[in-house]
Protein backbone atom coordinates (compact mmCIF):
# COMPACT_ATOMS: atom_id res chain seq x y z
CA UNK A 1 0.00 0.00 0.00
CA UNK A 2 2.70 2.17 0.65
CA UNK A 3 3.77 2.08 -3.15
CA UNK A 4 0.48 3.58 -4.08
CA UNK A 5 -0.19 6.16 -2.03
CA UNK A 6 3.75 7.56 -2.73
CA UNK A 7 3.06 8.59 -6.42
CA UNK A 8 0.83 11.61 -7.48
CA UNK A 9 -1.51 10.24 -9.15
CA UNK A 10 -2.41 6.10 -9.04
CA UNK A 11 -2.72 4.66 -12.75
CA UNK A 12 -6.45 3.40 -13.31
CA UNK A 13 -5.76 -0.01 -13.42
CA UNK A 14 -4.22 -0.31 -10.13
CA UNK A 15 -7.43 1.05 -8.33
CA UNK A 16 -8.32 -2.47 -6.31
CA UNK A 17 -9.16 -2.56 -2.80
CA UNK A 18 -5.86 -3.08 -0.78
CA UNK A 19 -5.34 -5.13 1.76
CA UNK A 20 -8.20 -7.66 1.42
CA UNK A 21 -8.93 -11.03 -0.47
CA UNK A 22 -10.98 -10.09 -3.30
CA UNK A 23 -14.55 -10.43 -3.24
CA UNK A 24 -14.85 -9.41 0.73
CA UNK A 25 -15.21 -6.02 0.82
CA UNK A 26 -15.86 -4.43 4.37
CA UNK A 27 -17.46 -0.82 5.06
CA UNK A 28 -16.28 0.61 7.88
CA UNK A 29 -18.71 3.87 9.25
CA UNK A 30 -17.03 6.29 11.49
CA UNK A 31 -19.71 7.90 13.63
CA UNK A 32 -18.20 11.18 15.36
CA UNK A 33 -20.65 11.86 17.86
CA UNK A 34 -21.39 14.69 20.70
CA UNK A 35 -24.16 14.91 22.31
CA UNK A 36 -26.34 12.24 19.84
CA UNK A 37 -27.94 10.35 22.72
CA UNK A 38 -31.08 10.46 21.58
CA UNK A 39 -30.13 9.77 17.78
CA UNK A 40 -27.33 7.36 18.19
CA UNK A 41 -29.57 4.48 19.10
CA UNK A 42 -31.34 5.03 16.15
CA UNK A 43 -28.78 5.78 13.30
CA UNK A 44 -27.37 2.78 14.61
CA UNK A 45 -30.16 0.18 13.94
CA UNK A 46 -30.38 2.29 10.61
CA UNK A 47 -27.49 1.38 9.86
CA UNK A 48 -27.58 -2.27 10.73
CA UNK A 49 -31.15 -2.76 9.10
CA UNK A 50 -29.39 -1.58 6.01
CA UNK A 51 -26.37 -3.33 6.09
CA UNK A 52 -27.80 -6.58 6.99
CA UNK A 53 -30.82 -6.70 4.32
CA UNK A 54 -27.79 -6.33 1.60
CA UNK A 55 -25.60 -8.69 3.14
CA UNK A 56 -22.89 -6.16 3.08
CA UNK A 57 -19.63 -6.50 5.71
CA UNK A 58 -19.22 -3.71 8.17
CA UNK A 59 -18.47 -2.05 11.24
CA UNK A 60 -19.87 1.06 12.66
CA UNK A 61 -16.84 2.93 14.87
CA UNK A 62 -18.34 5.37 17.09
CA UNK A 63 -16.00 8.42 18.12
CA UNK A 64 -17.80 9.93 21.02
CA UNK A 65 -15.37 13.06 22.56
CA UNK A 66 -16.66 13.12 26.11
CA UNK A 67 -20.19 13.92 25.53
CA UNK A 68 -22.00 15.13 28.96
CA UNK A 69 -25.08 13.79 27.72
CA UNK A 70 -24.76 9.98 28.35
CA UNK A 71 -24.10 9.40 24.70
CA UNK A 72 -21.04 6.99 25.33
CA UNK A 73 -23.49 4.55 27.45
CA UNK A 74 -25.71 4.24 24.97
CA UNK A 75 -23.06 3.36 22.81
CA UNK A 76 -21.95 1.11 25.65
CA UNK A 77 -25.46 -0.29 25.30
CA UNK A 78 -25.01 -0.95 21.42
CA UNK A 79 -21.85 -2.78 21.67
CA UNK A 80 -24.06 -5.22 23.56
CA UNK A 81 -26.73 -5.46 21.84
CA UNK A 82 -24.92 -5.92 18.13
CA UNK A 83 -21.61 -7.29 19.52
CA UNK A 84 -18.06 -5.45 19.62
CA UNK A 85 -16.49 -6.83 16.28
CA UNK A 86 -19.82 -4.59 14.89
CA UNK A 87 -19.89 -2.00 16.98
CA UNK A 88 -16.62 -0.23 17.91
CA UNK A 89 -16.03 2.25 20.71
CA UNK A 90 -13.11 4.43 20.34
CA UNK A 91 -14.10 7.59 22.36
CA UNK A 92 -11.93 10.52 23.27
CA UNK A 93 -11.67 12.64 26.08
CA UNK A 94 -13.22 15.81 25.04
CA UNK A 95 -14.48 17.64 21.68
CA UNK A 96 -10.77 18.06 19.68
CA UNK A 97 -12.32 18.11 15.99
CA UNK A 98 -13.69 16.30 13.28
CA UNK A 99 -10.69 16.04 11.37
CA UNK A 100 -9.06 14.28 14.12
CA UNK A 101 -12.00 12.07 14.69
CA UNK A 102 -11.48 10.94 11.74
CA UNK A 103 -8.16 9.75 11.50
CA UNK A 104 -8.47 8.24 15.37
CA UNK A 105 -11.68 6.59 14.06
CA UNK A 106 -9.46 5.04 10.71
CA UNK A 107 -6.38 4.15 12.73
CA UNK A 108 -9.07 1.41 14.24
CA UNK A 109 -11.24 0.49 10.97
CA UNK A 110 -10.50 -2.64 9.39
CA UNK A 111 -12.38 -2.30 6.02
CA UNK A 112 -11.09 -1.40 2.80
CA UNK A 113 -14.36 1.56 2.47
CA UNK A 114 -14.81 4.11 4.76
CA UNK A 115 -18.04 5.54 4.98
CA UNK A 116 -18.60 9.06 6.56
CA UNK A 117 -21.63 10.34 8.06
CA UNK A 118 -23.47 12.55 10.50
CA UNK A 119 -25.02 10.75 13.48
CA UNK A 120 -27.83 12.59 13.47
CA UNK A 121 -30.29 11.23 11.10
CA UNK A 122 -30.13 14.05 8.68
CA UNK A 123 -28.61 11.41 6.15
CA UNK A 124 -30.99 7.91 5.87
CA UNK A 125 -28.44 4.86 5.80
CA UNK A 126 -30.45 3.35 3.27
CA UNK A 127 -28.89 5.05 1.01
CA UNK A 128 -25.60 3.46 1.52
CA UNK A 129 -26.58 0.41 -0.20
CA UNK A 130 -26.53 2.40 -3.32
CA UNK A 131 -23.70 4.29 -2.87
CA UNK A 132 -21.45 1.02 -2.86
CA UNK A 133 -23.45 -0.03 -6.02
CA UNK A 134 -22.62 3.32 -7.38
CA UNK A 135 -18.89 2.95 -5.88
CA UNK A 136 -18.58 -0.32 -7.98
CA UNK A 137 -20.14 0.82 -10.92
CA UNK A 138 -18.06 4.12 -11.69
CA UNK A 139 -14.97 2.59 -9.53
CA UNK A 140 -14.70 5.30 -7.88
CA UNK A 141 -12.79 6.59 -5.40
CA UNK A 142 -14.93 8.66 -3.78
CA UNK A 143 -19.16 8.81 -3.53
CA UNK A 144 -20.94 11.79 -2.05
CA UNK A 145 -24.35 12.28 -1.65
CA UNK A 146 -26.02 15.06 -2.92
CA UNK A 147 -29.41 16.73 -2.42
CA UNK A 148 -29.18 18.77 -5.56
CA UNK A 149 -29.97 16.20 -8.29
CA UNK A 150 -32.40 13.46 -9.10
CA UNK A 151 -34.57 12.23 -6.73
CA UNK A 152 -32.22 14.15 -3.91
CA UNK A 153 -34.24 16.41 -2.02
CA UNK A 154 -34.56 17.94 1.45
CA UNK A 155 -37.20 18.21 4.28
CA UNK A 156 -36.95 21.25 6.33
CA UNK A 157 -34.47 24.15 5.70
CA UNK A 158 -31.47 22.98 7.59
CA UNK A 159 -28.97 24.71 5.45
CA UNK A 160 -25.67 23.31 7.31
CA UNK A 161 -23.34 21.23 5.21
CA UNK A 162 -24.19 18.04 6.19
CA UNK A 163 -22.19 15.41 4.28
CA UNK A 164 -22.04 11.33 3.72
CA UNK A 165 -19.45 9.84 1.55
CA UNK A 166 -17.86 6.72 1.03
CA UNK A 167 -14.13 6.85 0.47
CA UNK A 168 -11.88 4.26 -0.54
CA UNK A 169 -9.91 3.69 3.05
CA UNK A 170 -6.01 4.59 1.36
CA UNK A 171 -7.90 7.59 -0.21
CA UNK A 172 -9.15 9.21 2.79
CA UNK A 173 -5.65 8.42 4.41
CA UNK A 174 -4.22 10.64 1.82
CA UNK A 175 -6.70 12.86 1.78
CA UNK A 176 -6.71 13.77 5.44
CA UNK A 177 -2.93 13.99 5.01
CA UNK A 178 -3.27 17.16 2.77
CA UNK A 179 -5.95 19.29 4.50
CA UNK A 180 -5.74 21.90 6.17
CA UNK A 181 -8.97 23.64 6.83
CA UNK A 182 -11.27 23.46 10.36
CA UNK A 183 -14.69 21.91 10.41
CA UNK A 184 -16.76 22.21 8.11
CA UNK A 185 -14.59 24.00 5.53
CA UNK A 186 -12.52 20.65 5.84
CA UNK A 187 -14.65 18.68 4.07
CA UNK A 188 -15.16 20.94 1.43
CA UNK A 189 -10.93 20.95 0.95
CA UNK A 190 -11.09 17.22 0.58
CA UNK A 191 -13.23 17.30 -2.20
CA UNK A 192 -10.99 20.26 -3.84
CA UNK A 193 -7.76 18.08 -3.13
CA UNK A 194 -9.54 15.09 -4.35
CA UNK A 195 -9.79 16.76 -7.50
CA UNK A 196 -6.38 18.42 -7.37
CA UNK A 197 -5.29 14.39 -7.22
CA UNK A 198 -7.28 13.12 -10.32
CA UNK A 199 -9.55 10.63 -7.62
CA UNK A 200 -11.97 9.97 -9.33
CA UNK A 201 -15.75 11.28 -7.63
CA UNK A 202 -19.31 9.75 -7.58
CA UNK A 203 -22.84 11.06 -6.57
CA UNK A 204 -25.84 9.49 -5.54
CA UNK A 205 -29.03 11.87 -5.14
CA UNK A 206 -30.06 11.60 -1.24
CA UNK A 207 -32.88 13.36 1.00
CA UNK A 208 -31.94 15.16 3.38
CA UNK A 209 -33.95 15.36 6.57
CA UNK A 210 -33.59 18.18 8.79
CA UNK A 211 -32.77 17.10 12.44
CA UNK A 212 -35.63 14.99 14.38
CA UNK A 213 -34.56 15.24 17.84
CA UNK A 214 -32.71 18.06 18.99
CA UNK A 215 -33.01 21.99 17.76
CA UNK A 216 -32.99 23.10 14.17
CA UNK A 217 -30.02 26.37 13.83
CA UNK A 218 -30.84 28.00 10.82
CA UNK A 219 -29.50 31.53 10.30
CA UNK A 220 -27.04 33.75 8.37
CA UNK A 221 -24.16 32.67 10.38
CA UNK A 222 -24.23 29.30 8.76
CA UNK A 223 -24.35 31.33 5.28
CA UNK A 224 -21.32 33.65 6.14
CA UNK A 225 -19.00 31.14 7.11
CA UNK A 226 -19.89 28.95 4.08
CA UNK A 227 -18.89 31.97 2.00
CA UNK A 228 -15.95 32.43 4.34
CA UNK A 229 -14.95 28.73 3.71
CA UNK A 230 -15.33 29.13 0.05
CA UNK A 231 -12.54 32.12 -0.41
CA UNK A 232 -10.64 30.35 2.44
CA UNK A 233 -10.34 28.07 -0.13
CA UNK A 234 -9.89 29.49 -3.20
CA UNK A 235 -7.34 31.82 -2.05
CA UNK A 236 -5.26 28.57 -0.57
CA UNK A 237 -5.79 25.40 -3.00
CA UNK B 1 11.45 8.28 1.43
CA UNK B 2 9.12 10.30 0.58
CA UNK B 3 9.26 10.79 -3.41
CA UNK B 4 5.71 12.23 -3.59
CA UNK B 5 6.72 14.93 -1.91
CA UNK B 6 10.40 15.42 -3.62
CA UNK B 7 8.61 15.59 -7.03
CA UNK B 8 5.40 17.50 -5.97
CA UNK B 9 5.13 20.62 -8.35
CA UNK B 10 3.90 24.10 -7.22
CA UNK B 11 0.64 24.78 -8.43
CA UNK B 12 -0.83 28.42 -8.79
CA UNK B 13 -3.84 28.68 -6.45
CA UNK B 14 -7.49 29.18 -7.74
CA UNK B 15 -7.01 33.05 -6.62
CA UNK B 16 -3.66 33.48 -8.47
CA UNK B 17 -5.03 31.61 -11.61
CA UNK B 18 -8.35 33.98 -11.82
CA UNK B 19 -5.49 36.84 -10.98
CA UNK B 20 -3.27 36.13 -14.13
CA UNK B 21 -6.30 35.66 -16.33
CA UNK B 22 -7.65 39.54 -15.22
CA UNK B 23 -4.72 40.80 -16.08
CA UNK B 24 -4.29 39.38 -19.06
CA UNK B 25 -7.14 40.09 -20.45
CA UNK B 26 -7.84 43.36 -18.52
CA UNK B 27 -3.90 44.45 -20.24
CA UNK B 28 -5.45 43.60 -23.21
CA UNK B 29 -8.37 45.31 -22.93
CA UNK B 30 -6.79 48.68 -21.68
CA UNK B 31 -4.53 48.44 -25.00
CA UNK B 32 -7.04 47.95 -27.29
CA UNK B 33 -9.39 50.24 -26.44
CA UNK B 34 -6.31 53.06 -26.24
CA UNK B 35 -5.62 52.49 -29.53
CA UNK B 36 -2.93 50.01 -29.62
CA UNK B 37 -4.51 48.12 -32.63
CA UNK B 38 -6.17 50.83 -34.88
CA UNK B 39 -9.23 49.56 -34.55
CA UNK B 40 -12.64 51.14 -36.30
CA UNK B 41 -14.53 53.38 -33.97
CA UNK B 42 -17.70 51.01 -34.14
CA UNK B 43 -15.36 48.30 -32.33
CA UNK B 44 -14.07 50.49 -29.73
CA UNK B 45 -17.32 51.22 -28.77
CA UNK B 46 -18.85 47.84 -28.05
CA UNK B 47 -15.12 47.22 -26.24
CA UNK B 48 -14.69 50.01 -23.68
CA UNK B 49 -18.02 49.24 -21.94
CA UNK B 50 -17.50 45.25 -22.51
CA UNK B 51 -16.40 44.14 -18.93
CA UNK B 52 -19.53 46.13 -17.13
CA UNK B 53 -21.88 44.31 -19.14
CA UNK B 54 -20.29 40.95 -18.86
CA UNK B 55 -20.07 41.94 -14.69
CA UNK B 56 -23.65 42.49 -15.12
CA UNK B 57 -24.31 39.32 -16.73
CA UNK B 58 -22.52 37.14 -14.80
CA UNK B 59 -24.11 38.46 -11.60
CA UNK B 60 -28.53 38.27 -13.47
CA UNK B 61 -27.08 34.85 -13.90
CA UNK B 62 -26.14 33.79 -10.14
CA UNK B 63 -29.08 35.46 -9.34
CA UNK B 64 -31.27 33.69 -11.89
CA UNK B 65 -29.37 30.48 -11.25
CA UNK B 66 -29.52 30.38 -7.21
CA UNK B 67 -33.63 31.74 -7.77
CA UNK B 68 -34.56 28.61 -10.25
CA UNK B 69 -32.36 25.91 -7.67
CA UNK B 70 -34.42 26.89 -4.54
CA UNK B 71 -37.32 27.05 -6.52
CA UNK B 72 -36.74 23.53 -7.78
CA UNK B 73 -35.55 22.14 -4.76
CA UNK B 74 -37.53 19.03 -3.84
CA UNK B 75 -39.46 18.73 -1.21
CA UNK B 76 -39.63 14.77 0.52
CA UNK B 77 -42.41 14.82 2.97
CA UNK B 78 -42.36 10.66 2.06
CA UNK B 79 -38.98 10.95 3.18
CA UNK B 80 -39.52 12.37 6.38
CA UNK B 81 -42.99 10.42 6.95
CA UNK B 82 -40.95 6.93 6.32
CA UNK B 83 -38.53 8.08 8.58
CA UNK B 84 -40.89 9.00 11.25
CA UNK B 85 -42.62 5.33 11.30
CA UNK B 86 -38.84 3.84 10.75
CA UNK B 87 -38.19 5.55 14.48
CA UNK B 88 -41.29 3.51 15.94
CA UNK B 89 -39.87 0.45 14.93
CA UNK B 90 -36.49 1.01 15.76
CA UNK B 91 -37.34 1.98 19.88
CA UNK B 92 -39.40 -0.78 19.82
CA UNK B 93 -36.98 -3.54 18.27
CA UNK B 94 -34.19 -2.12 20.60
CA UNK B 95 -35.82 -2.30 23.84
CA UNK B 96 -36.96 -5.78 23.06
CA UNK B 97 -33.19 -6.35 23.00
CA UNK B 98 -32.51 -4.57 26.41
CA UNK B 99 -31.93 -0.86 25.45
CA UNK B 100 -32.43 0.96 28.19
CA UNK B 101 -33.10 4.76 26.51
Amino acid sequence: MASKTANRTPPRSRREPAGRPPGRDKYSVLLPTYNERENLPLIVWLLVKSFSESGIDYEIIIIDDGSPDGTREVAEQLENIYGSDKILLRPREKKLGLGTAYIHGMKHATGNYIIIMDADLSHHPKFIPEFIRKQKEGNFDIVSGTRYKGNGGVYGWDLKRKLIRLYRKEVLQKLIEKCVSKGYVFQMEMIVRARQLHYTIGEVPITFVDRVYGESKLGGNEIVSFLKGLLTLFATT
Amino acid sequence: MEPGRARRRATMTKLAQWLWALALLGSAWAALTLGALDLPSSCREVLWPLPAYLLVSAGCYALATVGYRVATFHDCEDAARELQSQIQEARADLSRRGMRF
